[in-house]
């Protein structure tokens, strides 16, 4: 696979272009819509006030398709759908689920939809979904219908890796990070939390394991060529080099040049009282080196919050060789922030701005590409994702 | 027969009281999924258990199984479990 850069083109400040910030929390969805410059942000929200939203994400192909991953505490899970910008919403006529079991046989069902991922620019309407517990699921038309996709929900050996409920995350294991190569849709990458990371290259035929190089948790002898064990939390692909993956694992920062197998742990070069334990992982939008990560803490019982109260980015601008701290205008202490893994996104502009939702319910925007935090919204409930997207 | 709706799934029915027929519950949930495309799935998984907050009464008693008989006169009653605090 040839490597690409940079053809991307940036929006710059105020060309008309706006974005939009997408913030799914544990209790309803809001949007953020911003000015041509990005300093003042109008709210639209709640949508589905009480609904658990995993998930929020407007479909970059048509510009106006939003998909909202929700359940409540009470009912089952379903996608909702609009294309008025959240005016109005229609349920999927089908939501994720999976297949009824034989008779006799425990089936399994659809907790919750986590992760959903939109099909290449030129697959109209190709949506995935990921869930907990861990499934696969597409639909070819704009998200109205979910089917089982590939071998994985059924497949025994894949059954086996991704284990039990209490082999996930806290709210329970699940199946994200769902990418599809833009140059060939039969491409695709998942990662399981737990389960690891696989490659399809016939359309989830097939899966090879990608955890070469991947470390595992310390001291307790487990084997590293055992996908069960590893645990990522995100992965991206560079929108730019399709040829390069990062990863934001339990264990570390890694890179993923192709056709390599192997990962390469570029989170040592972190400085060692950080570490480089952390949920979120953002690339350029146009810098396959350029990479932001947004440390936790992960020592003793892993509290997962910032690292001594201080709330940082940290941003390599080299594929990992260095990294620097970006806390310009964060809290200077006593801000024990959890930031989920979906909580970190970029926007497409020049220069580019972060947006970093928190468990406190705080929505920050990092201007200037992190390098001055300022606050936009406070008082949301538990902020589960952030997505962005630009509107014309 | 008369099924009462709690207020999480008004959403879809619009009133807290509406009428459905069948002869079974699970023939029930199908003809509220007739009227009402959504509900069932929100309250019966994918592998036909009722969900775990979800509760049905029939003519005051809690129904556990999809299977149970039901005739015209009963009345169902559909809530969401006290749980939670």
């Amino acid at each position: 696979m040839a490597r690409k850069t940079g053809k991307a083109t940036a929006r710059k400040g105020r060309t008309g272009s706006r974005t939009l910030v997408l913030v799914a929390t544990r209790k309803g969805a809001w949007l953020y819509h911003g000015d041509a410059s990005r300093k003042s942000w109008r709210a639209d929200g709640p949508h589905f006030l009480g609904h658990n939203v995993s998930h929020l994400v407007l479909d970059p192909r048509d510009g106006k398709t939003l998909l909202a991953a929700a359940k409540t505490g009470h009912l089952g899970p379903t996608i909702f759908r609009s294309t008025d910008f959240g005016k109005s919403w229609k349920e999927a006529a089908r939501p994720p689920a999976f297949a009824k079991a034989a008779d006799g046989k425990e089936g399994r069902s659809v907790d919750h939809t986590f992760w959903l991922a939109p099909g290449r620019a030129q697959d109209r309407d190709v949506w995935y979904a990921g869930t907990s517990p861990q499934g696969l699921f597409r639909s070819t038309d704009g998200g109205v219908a979910w089917e089982p996709y590939s071998i994985i929900n059924d497949d025994p050996q894949f059954r086996e890796w991704m284990g039990t409920v209490q082999d996930g995350t806290p709210d329970g294991p699940k199946l994200h990070s769902i990418i599809v190569d833009p140059r060939d849709g039969r491409h695709l990458y998942i990662a399981m939390s737990g389960g690891g990371v696989h490659e399809s290259t016939d359309s989830g035929r097939s899966w090879k394991t990608l955890i070469k190089g991947l470390d595992v948790v310390e001291g307790f002898g487990f084997d590293p060529a055992k996908p069960s064990f590893h645990d990522p939390h995100c992965m991206r692909l560079s929108p730019t080099n399709p040829d390069r993956l990062y990863q934001q694992n339990h264990c570390g920062i890694y890179r993923l040049d192709r056709p390599s197998d192997t990962w390469a742990r570029v989170g040592k070069s972190m400085p060692k009282e950080i570490g480089d334990i952390g949920f979120p992982l953002v690339v350029h939008p146009r810098d396959p080196d350029t990479v932001w990560v947004f440390p936790m803490d992960g020592t003793q019982v892993w509290p997962r919050t910032s690292p001594g109260g201080k709330p940082a980015a940290y941003v390599t601008r080299n594929g990992g060789k260095t990294w620097q701290r970006l806390d310009a205008g964060l809290p200077r202490s006593q801000a024990w922030w959890t930031v989920k893994r979906q909580c970190m996104a970029a926007d497409a502009r020049d220069p580019v701005a972060l947006y970093v939702g928190h468990g406190g319910g705080e929505l920050w925007i990092g201007r200037d590409e992190g390098r001055r935090w300022s606050c936009i919204a406070r008082h949301l409930p538990e902020i589960y994702a952030v997505e962005t997207a630009e509107l014309s | 027969m008369k099924v009462i709706i709690p207020s999480s799934l008004r959403s879809y029915t619009e009133r807290g009281e509406t009428e459905a027929r069948g002869a079974t519950l699970a023939a029930l949930l199908v003809d509220l999924e007739r009227q009402y495309p959504g509900i069932r799935f929100r309250m019966v998984d994918e592998q036909d258990r009722i969900r775990r907050h979800i509760r049905i009464f029939v003519n005051g008693e809690q129904a556990r199984e999809l299977a149970q008989p039901l005739a015209a006169k009963d009345e169902v009653i559909i809530v969401q479990a006290l749980s939670g605090g």
